[in-house]
């Protein structure tokens, strides 16, 4: 190999070697193509960002204040709740125009698919109900009534079970998708946000945002198994706020967005223990992984930036600025 | 994957009405989340007939009913928490004519089993019925008094405070206009007693903020009717000739009553921002707030009633979730059990403040995020930043501990 050469001069040897060491970083650094979406509630848009060059590629204009967005199973969608306009919008990720809208009920916040790909599963925070959404027929199938302020959505892995957290309730609503019965309620701490089943489908986490815990709950049981508390240096309790959880693919981490405390807390999912905080942007709600697992990006509200984590060396990358106050975020491989 | 085919899903949802009487039937059939068995627990709400308040401004409604809708929510919220876990809460709201004896209606309530109590009045009655022997085993929660007093001096074991002091008020209001620094304000007292009450807070704020009170009138015109033809002409030359004083930053005014502070604005001799019980205002809750999920309890609250919260409203929505919250989580609805759960660390709620709201120890006040209001929109939320404390950054707003000559105490 060239940069082998026993007959190269000592001159040229240095340069060669850094070529061969900038080719290998090249190497480490190649991530496979893939691109961000991030739902911005005070401009009304979403922004594209190239998941290679981490480089804003376009912002879409959507209908008033997009909060929560899933994509659909096939990539080709993104479903937007455009909670002042009162309905989903579809945006096709091949042309970025909304083709059409769905009936999601009034203010739709966050939304989730059920794994068929049939089923949007949106919370209506004005009328304490969960609304289940045929995406091909484009018609509203059914209003499930939960508790007060439903927010939090997670579908098991099965597509059997609907966890939705109500946020006056304090409460996580296992609701049985064969029968649509709320079948348990499990009593975690202030404001619950967001609901996230592992990837075994064997544990549900759910944030509680006033309370400043994740309750990590047993499926089969319905009992908690821990509340993960978080304890950051100089940073007050009151202002750690975890909302957005992420679990790993071989499920040994969870990354928690920890809101105004400004930090996204790594935790080993073996020991349910923090092991590291990472220093985001400000007011950090949500996060997702990239498709090869070894980025993490997360929407900071009040910074209007992106924050990409090194998944592997667990450092924040880079920043990326996007519209003001971003809210959701998906990636889409 | 559920193994539904397509058309398996869609006759499922067929039963829709059926399913939604089963699902609310299951809700209390697996109401696993506490242990308690069925608990129905009676709440009070005591007030009486005030003086009818008629807005300066035809914007606002009168109301007559301020504190009840607040308690009403609360109960709906707490019921909604309760199918789940078997608890029902039930508000017996009494309210006696203004002649009436508070203490009489109180112990008849008492007699019926209530021991958790919404009292709705001025702070003289108040303490009256904490003082009772009946109050002893009973837990009182103030929604309606401001008095500092009841804070510092006045402390009763027995008696929580959700409505924010005058203290906190006024504290809010001056680290706001520390960031903005102005600093040299021109109070304006009103003729009542709370007035004179908001001033001497305003005045202790102003002391602990920095600020520097440069001149100081008392507003002594007795008001006449709210409404009337060509009223104006008479408060633009009032106000004008009134408002002649050496310069200042900001006029600060002293109205709890609501008599004169709304004609203030834009009629000062000199051009300057007003603040206090008018303009910029601090406050508990108000109509323009809509942050940390508060547009739907707003929303909540106005279909059903027809007009916003008020700060008494909010104040009684607090001490309702406050007692839910704890009866949810210690399966319980005696008073003595709920109290010792309040005053623990366990204890936090949620109040569309953005952070959790808790109790002081030592004198039973709700501290809390209080909002800087305009009247049309939000202009900031008090804490400042950079108001920094040892224990918490609320305590940075009234009495703080070394501040109160009340102490921590068990309920007797």
């Amino acid at each position: 190999m060239l940069f082998m050469s026993s007959r190269c001069c000592s001159s040229i040897r240095p340069r060669l070697i850094t070529m061969a060491f900038i080719i290998a970083m090249l190497a480490a650094e190649a991530v496979q193509a893939y691109t961000v979406y991030v739902s911005s509630e005070k401009d009304n848009t979403i922004t594209v960002i190239d998941g290679e060059s981490l480089k804003v590629l376009q912002k879409v204009a959507v209908g008033e204040r997009p909060r929560g967005i899933a994509l659909s199973k096939d990539g080709k969608i993104l479903y937007v709740c455009t909670s002042d306009a009162d309905h989903i919008e579809v945006l096709d990720l091949e042309t970025l125009k909304v083709t059409h809208v769905l009936p999601s009920g009034p203010d739709p916040e966050l939304l989730v698919l059920g794994p068929e790909g049939k089923y949007l599963y949106a919370a209506n925070e004005d009328d304490n109900m969960v609304t289940v959404v045929d995406v091909e027929k484009r018609q509203k199938v059914i209003e499930i009534q939960v508790g007060v302020e439903p927010e939090g959505m997670g579908i098991s892995p099965d597509g059997k079970w609907l966890v939705n957290t109500s946020e006056t309730t304090n409460m996580a609503h296992f609701i049985n998708l064969e029968t649509l019965k709320v079948e348990d309620n499990v009593l975690v701490d202030q404001r619950p946000r967001v609901a996230q089943f592992s990837n075994d489908g064997k544990q549900v986490w759910v944030s509680s945002e006033i309370g400043g815990t994740v309750s990590v709950i047993d499926s089969a049981t319905r009992k908690i198994i821990k509340k993960i508390g978080f304890e950051i240096p100089g940073i007050h309790k009151e202002s750690i706020q975890p909302v957005g959880i992420q679990l790993s693919r071989d499920g040994t981490k969870a990354f928690i967005a920890l809101g105004p405390a400004a930090r996204v807390a790594v935790v080993d999912t073996a020991k349910l223990e923090v092991e590291k905080y990472l220093l985001v942007g400000q007011r950090v709600w949500n996060l997702a992984f990239s498709p090869d697992e070894k980025r993490i990006f997360t929407t900071n509200g009040v910074s209007n930036d992106v924050s990409v984590i090194d998944v592997e060396r667990l450092k924040v990358k880079k920043s990326i600025q996007v519209g003001r106050l971003p809210w959701g975020v998906v990636v889409r491989p | 994957m559920p193994s539904l085919e397509p058309d398996d899903k869609k006759k499922r949802f067929h039963r829709f009405p059926v399913i939604l009487f089963a699902l609310l039937g299951g809700l209390l059939l697996h109401g696993a989340a506490s242990a308690a068995a069925a608990l129905n627990i009676q709440i009070a709400l005591l007030s009486m007939e005030e003086e009818r308040h008629i807005p300066l401004s035809l914007l606002e409604p009168v109301i007559d009913d301020t504190g009840q809708m607040g308690a009403e929510q609360g109960i709906r919220d707490n019921n909604t928490t309760g199918q789940f876990t078997g608890q029902s809460f039930t508000l017996v709201a009494t309210k006696i004519d203004s002649d009436a004896s508070p203490l009489e209606a109180f112990v008849k309530l008492h007699e019926q089993g209530v021991r958790l109590f919404l009292v709705n009045l001025p702070a003289d009655r108040l303490i009256e019925i904490a003082d009772l022997p009946q109050a002893k085993e009973s837990l009182l929660f103030n929604i309606a008094a401001r008095d500092d007093e009841l804070r510092t001096r006045l402390c009763r074991p027995n008696l929580l405070h959700t409505i924010p002091s005058r203290a906190m008020l006024a504290d809010a209001l001056a680290q706001y206009l520390t960031w903005k620094r102005w600093n040299e304000w021109f109070l304006v007292i009103g003729r009542h007693p709370q007035d004179k009450a908001y001033a001497e807070a305003l005045k202790r704020a102003a002391k602990r903020f920095g600020h520097k009170i440069v001149e100081t009138r008392e507003w002594t015109f007795v008001p006449g009717a709210r409404r009337t033809d060509s009223g104006h002409t008479r408060e633009q030359e009032e106000v004008n000739a009134f408002t002649q004083v050496g310069d200042y930053d900001i006029l600060i005014v002293a109205d709890e009553r609501d008599e004169f502070g709304e004609f203030l604005n834009y009629r000062s001799y000199l051009p300057r921002p007003v603040g206090g019980s008018h303009g910029l205002s601090p406050a508990a809750w108000s109509a323009v707030h809509e942050q940390w999920g508060a547009t739907q309890f707003q929303r909540r609250f106005h279909e059903k009633n027809g007009r916003w919260m008020s700060d008494r409203d909010y104040s009684a929505w607090l001490a309702v979730r406050t007692i839910g919250e704890a009866a949810t989580r210690t399966a319980s609805d005696r008073a003595e059990q709920l109290k010792r759960y309040i005053s623990s660390e366990d204890f936090n709620l949620a109040a569309f403040k953005g952070r959790p709201v808790t109790y002081r120890d030592w004198n039973g006040q709700l501290r809390q995020p209080l909002l800087l209001t305009s009247p049309r929109l939000m202009i900031s939320v008090s804490p400042q930043k950079g108001f920094l404390h040892q224990h918490t950054t609320l305590d940075t707003l009234g009495f703080d501990r070394a501040e109160s000559r009340c102490k921590k105490q068990q309920p007797g």
